[in-house]
């Protein structure tokens, strides 16, 4: 696979390479056109689904004007723009270090949502009986502990026999899912299933600020923190070593079983601490829909930064962005509440196809095509 | 009519949706694509055919009209969901996962917004008989057994009658384990990656069709599309590849997620409310468990494609 | 009789970005005969396969079938002018059974009706004496009967002129013997047959003419009958080319590192290092020879612990290091007895012999480890990983033939990859760069690696550059053993000599350095003692001051060891 090879003659008029660098601005000139061409086609297909819209073509400056609207016209909503982008952040980072180690980890839906479960559970039982801050410690470990149990599954797995780590992820979301309405059917004894919030194991706000200031300031700590780790630890460095290629991490003496099985604990510690701040920071309650996605989304997060903790702030902004802005969308024009999930697919579309442009180049015929296809 | 046959009947029909999302997802796969767009794809789908019924309800066209209209228009749809991702996977050569996300993400939000607009009373009330038919009028289990049922067993054996016995099928196999092998015996992969994905796709649209008009057949039935798309991706595993399994494994898997609130009908059996959530668990852990069996006994034939989930450049092999 | 030229190639040439491959060069090929393409590594034998196959599209000249000019832009267009090529890296899909794989891709009407497949490639196996069974799954087969799949592919689709691109080198000497019986078959059926082979014996046993081709150009085209192996070698190999590489003499030449009958079986099980016994010695170069995937590369890894050994030993001998002497062993009589034998010395080196001491001002010498002694250390390897072959202070350093895929991470800049080794060092959790980047530094500096900075992806770099920062890395953690396989390949004249200088300056080191080389020019020059390896089998050790190029060749492209004892 590595050999390079030169350009066989029987593509007509240009063929595919690699780019073998990439120029950072114009990286990010492709990535800011794909997303104003997803604007656009966004115009478009609001036409296509608001009524509104096609009654009044002129409101199409409001539509635009609504991704604004929705994260920073008031203050309420600028704080509830950084909550949902610090959460969404904090799963994103959890994810991160498999996905350096290309480990597919689509697991974090799951393994976030058992931290939550983590959490209320020592809530549920304990609230009351334990004072309050030795409650929230109790919460802090036991959602650290059910993440890091429902990621290590998998990689315990995938070290010794290689069984395929993207299906298997996959599958343990739905059964976390499971197991909390299990959990539900328990706790609950009317038959509805939904527990109502807590009274206990209420993460304090901080004495000055927003009452989301402490999860955005976690979020922010967390996402210094792995970059820190990644970059200058010696197991980021392993981490790094490994997803490059498995062949050079032996030559250099890396245990790669335990590298993959160390890394996927890390993963579900930060998935468990991201469950933990949904469970005692924000919600003090649990439903298979605590998580609601994010977990997915936070893959396409990680993804788009190119896997760079600092990089990785940019992007859960632009998609919190989306979210509020589609949000106040479908608010202000009065259509389905599923709207965001549309209009942050269509711009998702454009950022992945770009992608493509960023990493190949064109190359025709007639030039000379230099050093062909390096590897 | 017995109630075990009662019950068999109705996890017959309800697998169906399940057989329709994996047939797709299994061409898909076997061609080397992991997707995971399958729920948004199966969602608009459903959509699809909904909006042709809607649209045409109130021609009073004849009965095999409207199916056919109905099923083009599932197929439209899905088969345009499954475009945009080759396009994406195939052409662009983006990852698979995360274009398989955000197509979920699009698709079930644009079912949604689709969805309420139509009017029931146009694009289920009338409909559903016709598709129901010939049981139409029975008020057992057979009811279920409509026109798409059958199809989607006809679409599953076909599809394994394709994949094992024919050279398309040899053809789209050998893109999906080494498509550098198949491209230097002249088979074109792009094709072949592009014609099983949009084709799973429009299969998988289907399901969510058949889930909307017929099995459920009710205002409701589009909220829960989004949950049986991820338990077709799971269904793949556990029918290890082969669309025939799928037959009995949907039957399964339609068992084990509807029993819990069928077997609280019959007779000397009672579960707990706490058993419903552990038995509708349980297809996702069977699922695991044949993940790992197949991977420890690790034999040729029973595991996933050898290159599912890597994007095909030809210079870089 | 007359025979009909089946194909024929005018003026090719192909280059790949400077490098010239295969320049001008004219070849026939017959009807109903088997042609040798003869050549050493890099010579462009595959390269001009590969342009008669479809993959590479020459960049001058000309291609007549029967006489008629043709244009063979993809395999495809080869198959359809009856041509086919078994490449080296078989292509099969192996989830298929044969039958699957021969059909696969094939245009015919309607589906394929396997039991037709069945019976037709029953038909051709009977025909030219294969043995296969086509239903037989391709990852249950030999890699001969890989081959064979392969072959009966090609034939399967109509080919009247195979190519086989070093058909024996992964087939035991029966399985060759077959090989041959069925090429033999195929040639009296009127069939073309092109093999590509460095190995002489072979060539003179199978082919009825053998084309040479030396540094991309064809040399000649003799009949075999015309042909011997010391005329071939020289063909081959051409006239000795006298380098300017400084060779000192060896100095304080010490066993070092010591082989013993060491064998290794490789994960499709087969045996890819035979009986290998060799010593390496400090202040010397010891060269290895031998043809591209003779099992140098499996020898170099078994060394470093990358590559399970089957049986065999690995010594590694620590120099002498200096110890201080305990009563632990020791009675206070041996110790007298030793120091008087002058075994002992102090800090400075001058011999101790504690003449006049009393027992009491022995043991405090003693105890303050004022007496030292040296003593060798002597280690095995063999089943050590990397990291536990380094945790016993054995300094080997390692410069890999795939440099980016093995030795350094392509998307990491210099100072990162410095740390690949050694970033264990140092207590706590985080890295320290500061002395990997003053070392990156370093060895921009002192090795004119041109690169835009430190932290630029070495992915990035030439070629050349590529190498300089990996040979500089491994040299700098002052290797006892430096192991470096093709270390100059792809690189250009000058960057060759930079590694040419510090392999020799590490040699006056006292380092033991093993190459691996490819040029024979390079290595006659270069190195002290040359090891000759063929097919996973020592069969040569010779004197790099004295032996010739011929008796290199002839060494690389024997199969059976020669019966004189192998010098030491």
């Amino acid at each position: 696979m590595s050999e390079q090879k030169k350009t066989a003659a029987h593509e007509p008029l240009f063929h595919l390479a690699k780019r073998s660098s990439v120029n950072p601005v114009a990286a990010m000139g492709i990535r800011l056109a794909a997303i104003v061409l997803g604007l656009l086609v966004c115009g478009l297909v609001a036409f296509a689904l608001i009524e509104k819209l096609q009654n009044n073509p002129g409101k199409i400056g409001d539509f635009y004007y609504s991704f604004i609207k929705g994260s920073f016209t008031s203050e309420r909503k600028l704080w509830k723009f950084l909550k949902n982008m610090a959460v969404l952040q904090c799963i994103s980072l959890a994810v991160t270090p498999a996905f350096r180690m290309r480990f597919w980890n689509i697991g974090a839906e799951g393994q976030t949502l058992m931290g939550v479960l983590g959490a209320i559970t020592m809530a549920f039982y304990f609230g009351g009986k334990v004072p309050e801050w030795q409650l929230l410690i109790m919460m802090f470990i036991a959602a650290l502990i059910y993440g890091a149990v429902w990621a290590v599954i998998p990689a315990l797995f995938k070290a010794k026999w290689n069984t395929n780590e993207t299906l298997f992820t996959l599958m343990m979301n739905y059964v976390a899912t499971y197991v909390v309405s299990y959990f539900l059917v328990i706790w609950v004894p009317s038959g509805s299933s939904t527990l109502g919030k807590l009274k206990f194991g209420k993460l304090p706000p901080l004495p000055f600020g927003n009452q989301y200031l402490l999860i955005i300031l976690i979020s922010l700590a967390l996402t210094i923190f792995l970059f820190i780790y990644l970059k200058y630890s010696k197991q980021g460095y392993e981490i790094s070593v490994v997803g490059e290629s498995i062949r050079t991490a032996q030559y250099s003496g890396i245990n790669v079983k335990k590298v993959i099985i160390r890394t996927m604990v890390v993963s579900g510690l930060l998935c468990g601490l991201a469950g933990f701040i949904i469970g005692a920071g924000l919600d003090q309650s649990v439903t298979t829909e605590s998580v609601g996605g994010q977990g997915f989304t936070a893959i396409i997060v990680s993804w788009l930064a190119n896997f760079n903790p600092l990089f990785m702030i940019v992007t859960s902004a632009l998609i919190s962005l989306l979210n509020s802005g589609a949000a106040q969308i479908s608010q202000d024009f009065n259509v389905s509440g599923a709207l965001p999930d549309v209009i942050v697919g269509i711009i998702l579309f454009f950022i992945i196809g770009c992608e493509f442009f960023i990493n190949y180049k064109f190359v025709f015929r007639h030039k000379e095509t230099g050093k062909g296809a390096a590897k | 009519m017995n109630v075990w046959l009662n019950f068999l009947i109705e996890s017959l029909a309800f697998g169906a949706v399940f057989m329709y999302g994996s047939t797709g997802e299994i061409l898909t796969e076997k061609a080397g694509h992991l997707n995971l767009g399958i729920p948004g794809i199966m969602c608009m789908g459903g959509a699809g055919g909904c909006l042709v019924l809607n649209i045409i309800g109130p021609m009073n066209l004849h009965p095999v009209l409207v199916v056919i209209l109905g099923v083009l228009g599932s197929l439209a749809m899905s088969m345009l969901m499954g475009l945009i991702y080759s396009f994406l996977t195939v052409t662009l050569r983006a990852n698979q996962n995360v274009t398989g996300l955000a197509l979920t993400t699009f698709g079930v939000g644009l079912m949604k917004v689709i969805m309420i607009k139509l009017d029931p009373t146009v694009y289920l009330v009338g409909p559903k008989k016709i598709f129901r038919w010939p049981f139409a009028e029975r008020t057992d289990a057979l009811q279920y057994l409509g026109v798409l049922f059958f199809v989607a067993v006809a679409i599953a054996l076909i599809a394994s009658w394709v994949l094992y016995r024919t050279k398309v099928g040899l053809r789209l196999r050998a893109v999906g384990e080494n498509p550098g092998t198949a491209d230097a015996v002249g088979v074109n992969v792009t094709k072949y990656k592009y014609l099983a994905t949009c084709i799973g796709s429009g299969i998988a649209g289907l399901g969510g069709f058949y889930n909307i008009i017929d099995y459920q057949a009710s205002q409701e039935a589009y909220l829960s599309l989004e949950a049986f798309g991820w338990l077709s991706i799971a269904l793949v595993i556990f029918a290890l590849w082969r669309p025939h399994m799928t037959i009995i494994g949907s039957t399964v898997f339609g068992f084990l997620f509807s029993c819990s609130s069928y077997i609280a009908n019959i007779e000397g059996i009672t579960v707990t409310m706490a058993a419903k959530p552990l038995l509708k668990m349980l297809p996702y852990v069977v699922t695991i468990l044949v993940l790992i069996i197949t991977s420890i006994r690790n034999k040729r034939e029973n595991q996933p494609p050898a290159s599912l989930g890597l994007a095909y450049f030809r210079e870089e092999r | 009789m007359e025979k009909k030229i089946a194909l024929s190639m005018r003026g090719i040439t192909k280059r790949f970005g400077s490098v010239v491959a295969n320049h001008n060069v004219d070849l026939d090929v017959y009807e109903g005969e088997i042609l040798s393409i003869l050549g050493g590594n890099g010579c462009g034998k595959t390269t001009l396969m590969n342009m008669i196959s479809g993959i590479y599209f020459p960049d001058e000249g000309k291609i007549f079938k029967n006489g008629e000019e043709v244009v063979i832009r993809s395999p495809k267009d080869a198959f359809d002018l009856r041509i086919g090529m078994i490449h080296q890296h078989f292509k099969l899909v192996d989830l298929f059974t044969a039958a699957e794989n021969i059909v696969l891709g094939i245009n015919e009407k309607g589906q394929h009706n396997m039991k037709s497949v069945n019976s037709r490639v029953a038909q051709i196996a009977e025909k030219y004496g294969f043995h296969i069974d086509p239903q037989k799954k391709i990852y249950d087969m030999s890699v001969s009967e890989k081959q064979t799949v392969e072959i009966i592919k090609v034939l399967y689709r109509g080919a009247d002129i195979l190519i086989l691109d070093e058909p024996t080198a992964v087939l035991t000497p029966q399985e060759i013997e077959r090989l041959f019986e069925v090429l033999r078959r195929m040639k009296a059926d009127g069939k073309s047959i092109i093999i590509i082979t460095h190995k002489l014996h072979e060539v003179l046993s199978v082919s009825d003419r053998v084309a040479i081709l030396r540094k991309g150009e064809h040399i000649a085209t003799v009949d075999t009958c015309d042909a011997t192996e010391s005329s071939l070698t020289e063909m081959m190999v051409g006239k000795k080319v006298t380098l300017d590489i400084d060779r000192s003499e060896p100095v304080n030449v010490q066993l070092r590192l010591e082989v013993k009958e060491l064998n290794c079986i490789d994960s499709e099980g087969i045996q890819v290092l035979k009986d290998i016994t060799f010593t390496a010695n400090s202040g010397e170069i010891l060269g290895i020879a031998g043809i591209a995937g003779s099992g140098q590369k499996e020898l170099l890894e078994a060394i470093a612990g990358l590559q399970p050994i089957a049986s065999g030993q690995i010594i590694f001998n620590n120099p002498k290091k200096d110890k201080p002497v305990t009563f632990f062993h020791k009675s206070m009589y041996r110790v007298k007895e030793l120091a008087a034998q002058d075994a002992f010395h102090d800090k400075e080196g001058k011999p101790m012999r504690l003449k006049g001491m009393s027992n009491a001002q022995i043991r405090a010498q003693v105890a303050a480890e004022n007496v030292l002694f040296r003593e060798d250390e002597v280690m095995n390897l063999r089943g050590k990983t990397p990291l536990e072959i380094r945790s016993l202070g054995v300094r080997l350093s390692f410069v890999p033939e795939d440099r980016l895929g093995m030795g350094l991470v392509g998307s990491m800049g210099i100072t990162d990859n410095m740390m690949l080794r050694s970033y264990r060092k140092g207590h706590g959790g985080f890295v320290d760069r500061k002395k990997p980047k003053a070392l990156a530094e370093d060895i921009i500096k002192e090795l004119e690696v041109s690169t835009p900075g430190v932290n630029t992806p070495v992915r990035r770099l030439s070629g050349g550059n590529v190498q300089k920062v990996l040979v500089g890395r491994e040299i700098a953690f002052a290797p006892k053993v430096l192991m470096a396989a093709y270390p100059v390949r792809g690189l250009d004249i000058n960057s060759s000599y930079t590694i040419y200088n510090l392999l020799n300056k590490q040699k006056q080191n006292g380092v033991a350095v093993i190459f691996v080389g490819e040029d024979l020019d390079v290595l006659l020059a270069l190195c002290d003692r040359i090891m000759v390896i063929n097919s996973g089998k020592i069969t040569g050790m010779v004197d790099a001051r004295s032996a010739t190029k011929e008796e290199i060749g002839l060494l690389m492209t024997q199969t059976e060891a020669p019966t004189k004892e192998v010098a030491q």
